[in-house]
C-alpha cells in the first residue's frame, strides 16, 4: 500500500491518555474517539490533520494504557501511518491487529519535520521524504507478523483459521 | 539438552507445546485466562462477534470485570456495562463481575483465585502485568487480540527478553514495594524495558508479602515491560492455597538463563519516592518535594488498593484531620477489602479523618469520576500513571507515591513524608 501524505512531527513517550483521554473511553465509537485524538498535547491536530496524513513521532509513542481507542481514532481520524523511532508494545501490537500501518525507523524520524511530505511503501518499507528527496528503510516485519498485515489484520486471519478447523 | 532458560521463556514453552525458545522469537501459545473490562471488553466483544463464530473457547477461562466506570457514571458508561453483562449471560460467563460482586480487576482476580502460578493470562488492561506477582506470565494485550482469544484460547506472542532487577539490602521504615517500583522506574526510564520481562530477586524479594509484590509487578507496563515475575516461594504458595482454582506450577529459571541486563538496587538507601508530573520516571524523594502543595490524595486503584495500603494510611490518618485544602479520597480495591476496612475499624479512622470513602472502582486513577480534577489542580495519589490530564484536566497534575506518603502529604496539604511529626490544631490523639 502506498501512502502520501504530511508529516505530523511528535515528541517522544506520546502516552495512550495523550493519543485518546481517558475520558472519552465510555464509548467505543471510532468517529466520536477521533474527534479528540491528541487533544490533551495538541488541541488543534484534528483540525490540522488531513486524510492520508502519517504521524512521525519519537521513541516509546503509545506508551501506558492498552486502550485499542488509541489506534482506533488515530485510524478514524484519516492519519494513514505511523512512524516512529520505537512502539510501546501493546500499541505496536494493537495497530498490527487492526490495521494501522506502523514502521520503526529512527533515521527517518531524525530526518522529517512537521509539514514535510512524506510517501510510504508499507510492502517494502521504504520511506521517502519528498520535501527533501530523501529515502529511508524501516525495519522489516516478521514473516509472521506480515501474515497479519496481508491477511488484513487479525479478525481476518482468525477467521480463516477457524474455517480451516 | 535444551539451552537454559528465564521464566518468561518456560512459561511460554509450556503454552506452545515447545522445548526451548528464544528471546525474538513468535510463537502462538494457549492462554489460561482471558480478562477485560468494562471499558476494553465492548470493542473485544464487536471483533468476536465480526467472528461470527457463536461460541467461546472455555466459559470458565473468560472473566469480565466491570471497574472502570462502574457503578456507571453515566449513560455511554452504562451502556457499555450493559454490552458487557448481556455478553456474559449469552455465552454463560462464570467470572462475570458486577456493581457489589466486583472489584477492581487486579486485586479481584488473585483475591478470587482465577489466577496463579505458572499461568499464562492475557487481559484487555495494560496492569494485567500484576499477577507477575504469583510467578504468572500476565501481560496486557488489546480488545482484538482479546475478542479473538474469546474464540481460540489462543494469542501471540513475542518471547521477551528478560532483565534481571535484584533488590539487595533491606527496606528501611516508611518505605513500601511502590517506592522501590516508582525507584526503578527512575532508574531504567519508561521504556528502559520495553518489549522485555522483569524478574524479581535478591533479599528484599522473598521478604515481600504477595500483595505488595504486586505493586511491583503491577507497574511493571511504566517502564514499558510486557511482564514482571517474582519467582513463585513458599509466600505464593501460602497465598494461592485454598482460592487458586488450578494447581500451581512454579517455574524458576535455570543456572545459566540469559538475561540483557542486570539491574540492582541497594533497598537500603531507599527513601519514601515520588514521581512527579508528567511521567512515572520523574523520581525524586519525597523530602525533596516539601514545597509542592496538593488539592487532592487519592488512596487505591489495583496498584495500591490492598488491605494492608489502608492499614499502613489508617495507621498515618488516625487521629488526624485531612488538611482543610484537600479531599482525600480512599477507595479499597474489593468488596472484600471493603468489607475488611469495616471490620478493623479502618473505614471509621478515614471518616473521622474526614476522607471520603468509595465503593471499589478504577473511578479517578484514570480521570473517569470520583476525583476529577479541575485545571491547575494537583493530587498526589497511590494510583500508576501521571501523564498529562490522567485524572481530569489537561492543565491538572498527579504525583505518584506510596499509601504512606499519600495520607502524610493528605494531612499536610503539601508532599510530605510518613515520618514527619505532625503536631497542630488538627493534631487528635
Amino acid at each position: 500500500m502506498a501512502i502520501d501524505g504530511r508529516a505530523h512531527r511528535f515528541g517522544r513517550d506520546i502516552d495512550t491518555d495523550a493519543i485518546i483521554a481517558a475520558r472519552y473511553l465510555n464509548t467505543s465509537d471510532s468517529a466520536e474517539l477521533a474527534k479528540h485524538c491528541m487533544e490533551d498535547i495538541d488541541e488543534d491536530f484534528v483540525n490540522r490533520a488531513k486524510k492520508g496524513d502519517i504521524i512521525v513521532a519519537d521513541e516509546n509513542f503509545g506508551c501506558g494504557s492498552s486502550r485499542e481507542h488509541a489506534p482506533i481514532c488515530i485510524k478514524a481520524l484519516g492519519i494513514d501511518a505511523v512512524i516512529a523511532k520505537s512502539f510501546a508494545r501493546i500499541f505496536y501490537r494493537n495497530c498490527i491487529n487492526i490495521g494501522l500501518p506502523i514502521l520503526e525507523c529512527p533515521e527517518a524520524v531524525d530526518a522529517i519535520s512537521d509539514g514535510d511530505e512524506v510517501e510510504v511503501d508499507t510492502a517494502s518499507g521504504v520511506i521517502t521524504n519528498k520535501t527533501t528527496g530523501r529515502t529511508f528503510q524501516a525495519e522489516p516485519f516478521p514473516e509472521f507478523i506480515n501474515q497479519i498485515i496481508e491477511a488484513g489484520g487479525l479478525v481476518n486471519r482468525t477467521k480463516k483459521i477457524l474455517e480451516a478447523m | 539438552m535444551t539451552r537454559s532458560m528465564t521464566i518468561a521463556e518456560k512459561i511460554l514453552c509450556a503454552h506452545s507445546g515447545r522445548e526451548e525458545l528464544s528471546p525474538g522469537q513468535l510463537v502462538e501459545c494457549n492462554v489460561d485466562i482471558v480478562l477485560a473490562n468494562d471499558v476494553t471488553a465492548p470493542i473485544a466483544i464487536k471483533e468476536f462477534n465480526k467472528l461470527n463464530w457463536g461460541k467461546v473457547f472455555d466459559k470458565d477461562k473468560i472473566v469480565l470485570v466491570g471497574d472502570h466506570y462502574c457503578p456507571n457514571k453515566d449513560i455511554k458508561s452504562a451502556i457499555q456495562a450493559k454490552a458487557m453483562r448481556e455478553f456474559a449471560r449469552e455465552y454463560s460467563i462464570s467470572h462475570y463481575f458486577d456493581v457489589g460482586r466486583a472489584g477492581v480487576e487486579h486485586a479481584l482476580l488473585p483475591e478470587r483465585g482465577i489466577v496463579g502460578a505458572g499461568d499464562l493470562v492475557i487481559g484487555g488492561d495494560s496492569h494485567t502485568c500484576t499477577y507477575g506477582a504469583l510467578g504468572a506470565l500476565s501481560t496486557g494485550m488489546g480488545s482484538t487480540d482479546v475478542g479473538m482469544a474469546y474464540a481460540t484460547g489462543k494469542a501471540w506472542f513475542k518471547v521477551p527478553s528478560t532483565i534481571k532487577v535484584v533488590l539487595n539490602g533491606e527496606l528501611p521504615e516508611n518505605v513500601y514495594a511502590k517506592d522501590i517500583m516508582l525507584h526503578l522506574i527512575g532508574m531504567i526510564g519508561v521504556d528502559g524495558a520495553l518489549y522485555q520481562a522483569l524478574e524479581f530477586y535478591g533479599p528484599v524479594a522473598p521478604e515481600l508479602e504477595v500483595e505488595d509484590r504486586m505493586t511491583i509487578s503491577n507497574m511493571a507496563i511504566e517502564c514499558g515491560a510486557k511482564a514482571g515475575i517474582f519467582p513463585a516461594d513458599d509466600k505464593t504458595l501460602a497465598y494461592l492455597d485454598g482460592r487458586f482454582e488450578r494447581e500451581p506450577k512454579v517455574y524458576t529459571a535455570d543456572e545459566g538463563a540469559e538475561y540483557s541486563r542486570v539491574v540492582e538496587i541497594n533497598c537500603s538507601e531507599l527513601k519514601p519516592t515520588v514521581s512527579l508530573p508528567h511521567l512515572p520516571s520523574n523520581t525524586r524523594n519525597a523530602e525533596d518535594c516539601k514545597d509542592i502543595k496538593i488539592d487532592q490524595s487519592v488512596i487505591g486503584s489495583c496498584t495500591n488498593g490492598h488491605i494492608e495500603d489502608f492499614r499502613i494510611a489508617a495507621r498515618i490518618l488516625k487521629g488526624h484531620k485531612v488538611n482543610p485544602n484537600v479531599r482525600c479520597i480512599v477507595i479499597p480495591a474489593t468488596q472484600k477489602i471493603f468489607q475488611q476496612c469495616i471490620d478493623e475499624g479502618l473505614t471509621d479512622i478515614f471518616v473521622d479523618a474526614e476522607c471520603a470513602v468509595s465503593t471499589p472502582t478504577c473511578g479517578p486513577c484514570l480521570g473517569g469520576y470520583m476525583g476529577v480534577l479541575a485545571p491547575g489542580e494537583r493530587a498526589i495519589a497511590t494510583t500508576n500513571r501521571n501523564f498529562i490530564g490522567r485524572m481530569g484536566d489537561k492543565a491538572s497534575e498527579v504525583i505518584l507515591a506510596s499509601p504512606a506518603t499519600a495520607a502524610a502529604s493528605a494531612i499536610l496539604g503539601r508532599v510530605g513524608t510518613p515520618d514527619e511529626s505532625i503536631r497542630g490544631k488538627h493534631h487528635g490523639d
